[in-house]
């Protein structure tokens, strides 16, 4: 399997951040960025990034399973994550998730029918400060409101 | 650094060495802390916490599995807090625990039963629902019931460290982790089954043996593997006269936890269909069942017959019967035919490296040398699938001393992935490849040099002379295949060499010669399979087959005797490194008989009198006659394994090593026997491959 030329470079530099023989350090941020590029972690990409740190593919399923943020599915073109953990919780994070749901008319983890958004219900994003927080692929949104979220997932929408 | 260190442990005085953890000092005094995830010899987990004590002067309670002892550390191992911490941790550890216990197969020998029992976790403050997840195959071995399992994590470092398989991983996170398999949903390994003994609960559980017994209604039988020249120990749950599992829980034997698939599942050619279980007769052109007293008869009365007009013999043994039937078979032949027309399937060339090594002493290396050693060499063997035992020892020699492993070997092999020099030859060229090794060898403090097929003959001599110019103490193992090829050999089913290497006058003809006599008047298979893939020229010749099934060779026969197998016999056996150990018969099957008694009641018909045909009265004449096997019965009768040293004297050669070669069996092969083994054939990895290549094509095998 082939990646862009941009993620070959990403790959290859990654692979020589770490000492010999500590590739395996560089798994996270490769899956990270191949997810970016290809939309999920499928198969092809497990055995491609086991190979190429000289891993086991199940050592890579391992890590995969564990992370939240990884995905095997394709998720939306806008990812949105709604933050429910108790700063934003407080701060009227369950109603932003509530109006998601309705807004969108998807669940967590799942993809609209048109596959511009999908939707996922996050544990804490370090944003408390502004809660409620949601953040749309690697963008934060602070403070949201129900109306704030609508006006948002419209402009979204407009973009193509 | 001190050389012991001085703790108290429950008010007892231990001494330790430096760096011994607790919980290994406190078991050499007899205390036992329990621990789910500790296992002796796999890397530290610390993940169930069941082994909490107390130490004075510590501000908690600490994981005995992990601690290493101190200079005047004061433990103490069942204080009432200890006991709470210990209910606590199995309130956690039940939250999501089925309780399943009437069904489970663990039920009765299970480590989380135990500690519930002993610490009374009977009540558990967590009402919410348990998580579950459907049951698992992953193999036809190996199934996975994940809500059971406790993550302890003992399987997934068996597999990785033990085993160098890396089958197992832990996938998810937090409550829904899970066990699972390196193929997504099935597993690809060496279907060894050691994840599943070392399961202390009920999450894993063997294909074999699931939902057909409770533990406490087998009865128990230590014996050895009926499989490969290893000798392990496989301990037999037997019940209403089957054979229902093979496992080495308790650790005995020279294999410790250690059993391969053979060892552990492939018992189940014994209730094979196909099992012969009535003596057969050849009747009007077919074979045809007919009673013993009829068959010894008619053989007794051909072979006296053939005997006295001064016709020819053959007779071949086999590379799994017992030393007592092979001693036995031997005398038949050559006292009571007047032949040494007898041989048997030459694996290893054993009787070069016995005559290289004379007159020497500690030189022929054990299963624990293996494992001891600083440094091992091993030439012209896939170790890891041919013996898998040595191959164990060997890992677990480099993961917890660091030993120096040397290959070389025609193809990759898995001890690569730790060896500190792999040496990739042509076939044939090993012996010359050493010379790259040797200012490496030169420089290790002791070697141990494990040897298959390819080096035979004149290559034995220089192996020696090799090991003999390193200047450094060198012991040897010629590898040979089956679980008795060893005790063939030293018990002298050779044409010409007799029990204990010793040379016989006129020597006999070699199986391909018996195979190729067209004036052949009498063959006697007794336990082989040499018309496998060979015919025999001899036309018109008798032919008696002893067997457990009806072989290639046995289909040819006249007359064949249903044959106990090493399962349902007493006797001893002799492994790889000339170690003798116990057979004990686990089970009988109806109509067969022991090898040795049908050579008994032979010779009673023939009116031959080779003296008595028990066991113990066969081993006792061995031990008195047979060169290096006066051998420690207590060591044997307690399940120990004693090793035959028959280096007091030159062997006369034949130096014809065209006639030894290894069946190249894998793990999941052994010759005609595994064919009959259902396990075997069912598991994805079968046939095997050595070297990383496509197997070898079958040769003539068993």
């Amino acid at each position: 399997m082939t990646f862009s030329p941009e993620l070959e470079a990403k790959f290859e530099k990654l692979l020589r951040s770490y000492p010999p023989g500590r590739q395996r350090s560089a798994l996270i941020p490769m899956l990270m960025f191949a997810q970016d590029e290809v939309g999920s972690v499928t198969p092809e990409v497990i055995a491609e990034i086991a190979a190429r740190i000289g891993i086991s593919e199940l050592q890579v399923r391992e890590v995969l399973s564990y992370y939240s943020m990884l995905h095997t599915k394709p998720m939306g073109k806008y990812h949105i994550q709604v933050c429910t953990n108790i700063s934003c919780l407080l701060t009227g994070g369950e109603e932003i998730w509530e109006q998601a749901r309705k807004k969108l008319g998807c669940g967590h983890k799942e993809v609209t029918a048109d596959g511009q958004f999908s939707l996922e219900e996050v544990e804490c994003i370090g944003a408390c400060s502004w809660a409620p927080a949601i953040q749309v692929n690697y963008d934060f949104h602070h403070n949201v409101t129900p109306e704030k979220f609508n006006a948002l997932i419209d402009s979204l929408r407009k973009l193509h | 650094m001190a050389d012991s260190v001085n703790l108290t442990i429950d008010g007892k005085a231990v001494q330790a060495a430096p760096g011994t953890l607790v919980i290994d000092a406190a078991k050499k005094v007899g205390i036992e802390i329990p621990a789910f995830c500790y296992w002796e010899g796999l890397t530290l987990q610390a993940a169930c916490r069941m082994c909490l004590v107390e130490v004075e002067r510590m501000p908690k309670l600490m994981t005995a599995c992990t601690l290493t002892v101190a200079e005047g550390m004061v433990v103490r191992t069942e204080t009432p807090l200890v006991a709470e911490a210990r209910k606590s941790m199995l309130e956690f550890v039940l939250t999501n625990h089925p309780l399943d216990c009437p069904v489970c197969d663990k039920g009765g020998e299970c480590e989380l039963q135990d500690m519930t029992f002993r610490y009374g976790a009977g009540e558990g403050r967590f009402d919410e629902m348990k998580v579950h997840v459907d049951e698992k195959q992953w193999s036809p071995v190996v199934y996975f019931d994940a809500p059971r399992c406790i993550l302890c994590y003992r399987c997934v470092r068996i597999c990785d460290e033990g085993m160098g398989v890396d089958a197992l991983g832990v996938i998810y996170r937090g409550v829904v982790s899970e066990i699972a398999p390196n193929k997504e949903d099935h597993l690809q390994c060496d279907e060894c089954g050691m994840c599943i003994d070392i399961c202390p609960v009920g999450a894993l559980t063997s294909g074999m043996y699931r939902y057909r017994t409770r533990p406490w209604e087998m009865e128990h039988t230590g014996t050895i593997c009926a499989h490969c020249s290893n000798g392990c120990k496989t301990t037999l749950g037997t019940r209403n006269g089957q054979i229902i599992r093979g496992n080495n829980r308790d650790k005995s034997g020279i294999n410790g936890e250690f059993l391969c698939i053979k060892g552990r599942y492939a018992f189940d050619f014994n209730s094979h269909p196909e099992r012969l279980q009535s003596p057969l007769m050849r009747i009007g052109g077919k074979l045809e069942p007919v009673s013993w007293s009829r068959a010894i008869g008619e053989v007794a009365r051909r072979f006296t017959e053939i005997r006295e007009r001064g016709g020819r013999f053959g007779v071949v043994g086999s590379n799994r019967t017992s030393n007592e039937e092979n001693y036995y078979l031997q005398k038949f032949a050559r006292q009571g035919l007047g032949t040494n027309n007898i041989d048997h399937r030459r694996t290893g060339d054993v009787p070069a490296l016995i005559d290289a090594l004379a007159g020497r002493t500690g030189v022929l290396a054990t299963v624990k040398d293996v494992y001891t050693a600083k440094a091992s060499l091993v030439i012209g063997s896939d170790l890891a699938q041919q013996h898998p035992l040595l191959a164990y020892q060997l890992r677990a020699n480099w993961r917890h001393h660091q030993s120096h492993t040397y290959t070389v070997t025609r193809g990759p092999v898995r001890e690569d992935k730790y060896s500190v020099h792999g040496v990739r030859v042509e076939p044939g060229a090993e012996l010359g490849a050493l010379e790259s090794l040797r200012d490496q060898l030169k420089a290790e403090p002791e070697l141990v040099i494990l040897f298959g097929d390819a080096i035979k003959g004149e290559a034995v001599r220089r192996l020696v002379e090799f090991g003999d110019s390193l200047g450094i103490p060198v012991k040897y193992i010629c590898l040979v295949d089956y679980s008795n090829s060893r005790g063939a050999v030293d018990m002298g089913l050779l044409p010409h060499l007799g029990p204990g290497y010793q040379g016989v006058e006129n020597p006999g003809m070699s199986l391909p010669e018996m195979l190729a006599a067209e004036d052949l008047d009498a063959f006697w298979v007794v336990g082989a399979n040499p018309l496998e893939h060979n015919k025999l020229a001899a036309d018109r010749a008798f032919v008696v087959v002893h067997d457990l099934f009806l072989t290639e060779t046995a289909e040819r026969a006249d007359v064949v005797f249903p044959a106990a197998s090493a399962y349902e016999k007493n006797g001893t056996v002799t492994n790889v490194c000339g170690e003798v150990q116990h057979l004990r018969s686990a089970v009988q099957t109806m109509g067969v008989k022991t090898d040795l008694e049908i050579l008994g009641l032979l010779s009673k018909e023939m009116r031959i009198n080779l003296g008595m045909w028990t066991p113990e009265s066969v081993l006792r004449e061995i031990r008195q006659t047979v060169r290096g096997y006066n051998v420690a019965l207590p060591v044997i009768a307690a399940g120990g394994a004693a090793q035959s040293l028959p280096l007091n004297g030159r062997v006369t050669l034949d130096s014809r090593p065209e006639l030894i070669q290894s069946a190249g069996d894998t793990l999941f092969t052994s010759g005609t026997l595994g064919r009959y083994s259902k396990t075997l054939l069912s598991v994805l990895e079968y046939p095997g491959v050595l070297y990383g290549e496509a197997a070898e094509p079958e040769a003539d095998r068993r």
